[in-house]
């Protein structure tokens, strides 16, 4: 604590009281601490303690801190992109795996990380409350008793009242309290010095409760998004227009519960895309065909049996519904193809979609046709809402708008292995059971789609049209139990930063005394505790209204102390 | 959403570069500021010693080594090594060396208030071009955003040409209260190469937002964050100043000659961290807002309001840094210099998450328009 380290610096003002018992009691412990004990395991415990509640460990920890979250920057990390981490184990297998033994792919859920944080929060722990306990205390004690020589404090002045005024060294005082109480201080005025009578004064006890706030804040910040991570729940949906989404485990397409979730969280609410609409720019040339808006219409229902209402979702506006928030995170083009197999049936019918690979919605297509007789078929090629082929032969995309669509696939029949039950990407076509039917090094080449054209297979095996185009959106739900609160110690934590650092905790003195020539000699000193660069303001402003009071010059004796004191004043010596 | 107005931004392009020309003039006029102070002053000194005048020495009057040494007062005496022993005793202390009439301590001018006593013609008109420049550059900021129809923050280029002009006008505010121009050549300096940065490297023409930008917590957010910066830019600059002044008042101490007469401008050590430590405070403040604004708009926008994004790392490690600069201030033993070397640190990281992170690591935010 700062308290136990101050004490030893304030060895130049030794005279000057010290708060309470609280402070005596941190000296003797960093007495106690500053040895290392031989005193068996209750103390050793105890000098560990005290180590780790110091400011200096504080302060250690805190940089430590601030280190050890760097590398969570420089490597990817699995929670974000678990994808890219196993690449990047791969590209690198000279350390790509003794970084993962390290735990840096998993930064902030490592275990020196978390050892970290855990005892820069026990540190502050053993830091607030007995700091509280103390100040607790000082609030509730009288201003520290009066030191000997005022005119050793950081800011000291004296006034002298003339003999003429009337005012006797105990109304002076008097008025000083009374001055003093009426801006903000608590004051103790004390007769026990016989004809010097004196009062102690203090106030900014809010600094310090600023202080503990907002470190106790911290602390709730924390817990709040521990709590987010226990009970919370968040998922992925692809929803093409058209489709509704019904919050149950199966209507995600993935979906990653908190430790204590439970499924019975899940409030059955709806959500239907009706129309999205994306906004391109064609104003300004640089940034021609860049996207400036996008826009949901959605239909919700609270739950299946509740009223649909009209919604609008947009990038930076979630709807929230069922105690969850709903994002819209992409969106894309999905084509609307017929696939007919050898039997002349429609095997598939229905929206495929697409997924952006590069610019202007240059997007991969996969269409898996399990259904389709007597083989199986599938398609796997590219979807160009713009379509331009360079001389080359290569085809991009010009824009992201629906100018030239086309679609531009290879063919496939054989076993597409969804049979056997085990899991598969939707959006990747495993060929190795597959025989190809068109492709460019093929005969029959690739198959080239425009809206409205149907492409006859070879062989027999069926054919494939191209209806048209709809769009579709990518949305994330969350929920998050404890944002609200995290949002409350946050703000908490704000509001007691800025208390602690713009309100001053000072003291103030006065003593009083009347000059064998009947004059009223008046000295005060002020004191802050920690920093506060407006004390000599304090100080000054206090002059103006005790002479003010008092219908004396403001000048009346020198404003800074000066070595040689007023004749007679109440303590004539200035310390040298 | 409003139109996009091509003329208002070259308009604005213009107006940067004669900001930038008007700064160039400024600047040359603070360093020429520095050259000749440091020269007249010393010859004050010199004056000062030969004619044996030290007890009249006055705030006004620079005082050397040798005459506060022999300064009548035991006051003036303590506070001379007060200030030499360094802020060991600042906690105790703080305001004690404002009050009154202070004495310059060791080759010093000016004093906690930054007060200096001589006429600086240089400097005046260094300060005259600089508000001339930032008129103009305001000028510019303001045409760029009617240009694009929003703030003007939108991408590197907007947030470098906005941040410059910031930096400038928060000096000049500063200015107001304190007399910092012996900062002049550092801000004025750091401005030109953010302009010239920002029309060589991140040129941009004037253009919408993307959709994920589109929030009025672009406007709240990135404002704070680039005001905190403005902050921290200066308080950068008085610590290395700080330990610059504090190592040369211990050589000078210690008897040893005064090789950097250019730093008798710059008030002592001590003076230097305290200003520093208080806009540090108010600049630490700035940041805890960016952080928590910028979680409030992660929420709005991804969903979750930490995610530890590459930039939200950064932001992070900074607000962490200047937290540890707070409580260096209270802890024994670390104020004074490693103080000052947390505050530079914590700047670097600031330098650090707005170009290397904005430019080369892929993260969430990395749509700034590169
Ligand atoms: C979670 C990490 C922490 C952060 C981010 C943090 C941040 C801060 C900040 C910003 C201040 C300055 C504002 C103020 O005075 O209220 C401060 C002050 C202080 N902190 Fe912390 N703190 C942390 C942990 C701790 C711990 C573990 C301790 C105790 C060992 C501690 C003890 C103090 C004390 C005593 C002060 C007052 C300094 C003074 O008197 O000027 N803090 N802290």
């Amino acid at each position: 604590m700062s308290e136990r380290v101050k004490s030893t610096e304030k060895s130049p003002a030794e005279d000057v009281p010290q708060p309470g018992p609280a402070k005596k009691g941190a000296v003797k412990a960093a007495k106690a601490g500053a040895a290392v004990p031989s005193l068996g395991v209750v103390g050793m415990l105890r000098w560990a303690w005290t180590q780790l509640t110091s400011m200096r460990t504080a302060l250690f920890l805190l940089l430590l801190l601030a280190v050890a979250a760097v590398p969570g920057s420089l490597f990817p990390q699995r929670p974000a992109n678990p994808s890219v981490v196993t690449q990047y184990i791969k590209d690198h297998p000279d350390y790509g795996q003794l970084l993962d033994s390290l735990q840096l792919y998993d930064v902030y859920s490592s275990a020196w990380f978390s050892a970290i944080y855990i005892l820069l929060f026990i540190s502050l722990i053993g830091c607030v409350v007995p700091r509280a306990i103390a100040h607790y205390k000082a609030m509730r004690s009288q201003p520290p008793r009066t030191p000997k020589r005022l005119s050793r404090l950081p800011e000291y002045g004296t006034l002298v009242v003339p003999a003429d005024a009337g005012i006797p060294a105990s109304d002076a005082i008097e008025d000083a309290a009374a001055l003093l109480k009426k801006r903000g201080y608590r004051v103790e005025v004390r007769h026990d010095d016989g004809a010097r009578p004196t009062l102690g004064a203090e106030r900014g006890f809010l600094k310090e409760v600023g202080n503990l706030v907002f470190h106790t804040s911290l602390i709730g910040v924390l817990v709040s998004v521990a709590v987010g991570g226990l009970f919370g729940y968040s998922g992925q949906r692809i929803l093409v227009e058209g489709d509704t989404f019904v919050n149950t485990l199966v209507g995600y397409d993935q979906f990653n519960p908190g430790t204590n979730f439970q499924s019975s969280q899940l409030q059955p609410y709806s959500i239907q895309l009706d129309k999205f609409q994306a906004t391109f720019d064609r104003e300004s040339q640089g940034k021609f065909g860049q996207p400036i808006d996008f826009t949901a219409d959605v239909t919700t229902k609270e739950n299946p049996g509740a009223p649909a209402k009209k919604e609008v979702l947009k990038v930076n506006d979630p709807v929230t519904l069922g105690g969850t928030s709903i994002y819209l995170t992409g969106n894309g083009y999905a084509p609307v193809v017929t696939v007919r197999d050898g039997n002349g049936n429609v095997a598939m019918q229905g929206p495929v979609v697409a997924k952006l690979q590069g610019e202007n919605y240059y997007s991969s297509v996969v269409i898996k046709v399990p259904d389709a007789k007597p083989d199986q078929l599938g398609f796997a090629g590219f979807f160009l809402p713009t379509a331009f082929v360079t001389e080359q032969g290569i085809s991009f995309s010009g824009d992201p708008d629906l100018i030239n669509p086309q679609l531009s696939l290879n063919s496939y029949y054989g076993d597409l292995g969804l049979d056997k039950g085990s899991p598969q990407n939707v959006f990747e076509l495993d060929v190795k059971n597959l025989k190809e039917l068109n492709a460019r090094s093929l005969k029959a080449g690739g198959i080239t789609l425009a809206p409205g054209n149907t492409y006859t297979l070879p062989e027999g095996k069926g054919s494939i049209t191209f209806e048209g185009v709809k769009k579709y959106v990518g949305v994330d739900i969350h929920h998050n139990p404890g944002q609200l609160s995290a949002l409350i110690f946050a703000l908490l934590a704000v509001a007691g930063l800025i208390v602690s650092l713009y309100v001053n905790r000072r003291r103030v003195w006065v003593r009083t005394g009347t000059h064998e020539d009947g004059r009223t000699m008046v000295e005060y000193g002020l004191l802050a505790r920690g920093e506060d660069h407006r004390l000599a303001g304090e100080a000054a402003t206090l002059r103006g209204l005790l002479a003010q009071k008092w219908n004396l010059d403001a000048d009346n004796t020198d404003t800074a102390p000066s070595n040689s004191s007023p004749a007679g004043s109440p303590e004539p010596k200035k310390d040298q | 959403m409003f139109p996009i107005n091509e003329t208002m931004g070259q308009y604005s392009e213009l107006f940067m570069l004669l900001a930038a020309g008007t700064y160039t003039v400024a600047f040359i006029a603070f360093a020429w500021d520095l050259a000749r102070s440091s020269k007249t002053l010393k010859s004050v000194d010199l004056k000062a010693a030969a004619a044996g005048t030290t007890a009249a020495a006055s705030a006004k009057v620079p005082v050397t080594a040798g005459a506060s040494a022999a300064a009548a007062t035991a006051r003036t005496a303590g506070s001379g090594e007060d200030r030499l022993s360094g802020p060991a005793d600042r906690a105790e202390r703080p305001s004690s060396y404002a009050s009154g009439t202070a004495n310059g301590g060791v080759g010093q001018t000016a004093d906690d208030s930054m007060r200096y006593g001589e006429r600086r013609a240089p400097a005046r008109v260094a300060v005259a071009l600089t508000v001339l420049g930032a008129a103009i550059h305001a000028a510019a900021v303001l045409t760029r955003a009617v240009g694009a129809g929003r703030v003007p923050w939108g991408n590197m280029y907007e947030f470098l040409t906005t941040g410059a002009f910031v930096a400038v006008a928060v000096f000049l505010v500063v200015l107001v209260r304190r007399d910092l121009r012996f900062l002049g050549t550092f801000v004025v300096g750091l401005v030109i190469i953010m302009l010239v940065a920002a029309s060589v490297a991140f040129w941009t023409p004037v253009g919408h937002l993307v959709p994920a930008l589109q929030s009025y917590w672009l406007i709240i957010h990135v404002s704070i964050a680039v005001l905190s910066s403005a902050l921290f830019t200066l308080t950068f600059a008085m610590s290395a100043l700080q330990l610059v002044q504090s190592h040369r008042q211990k050589t000078i101490a210690a008897g040893g000659a005064d090789k950097l007469g250019f730093m008798r401008l710059v008030p002592s050590a001590l003076s230097l961290e305290n200003l520093s430590y208080r806009i540090n405070a108010i600049a630490f403040i700035g940041w805890t807002f960016t952080l928590m604004f910028g979680a409030i708009w992660a929420e709005k926008a991804w969903g979750r309001f930490w995610g530890w994004d590459t930039k939200e790392v950064w932001t992070f490690v900074i607000w962490v840094v200047y937290a540890g600069y707070l409580h260096a201030r209270a802890t024994r033993g670390w104020t004074g210099t490693r103080a000052a070397w947390l505050s530079i640190v914590g700047y670097l990281c600031v330098v650090f998450n707005f170009t290397i992170v904005n430019q080369f690591f892929n993260g969430l935010h990395s749509y700034s328009g590169l």
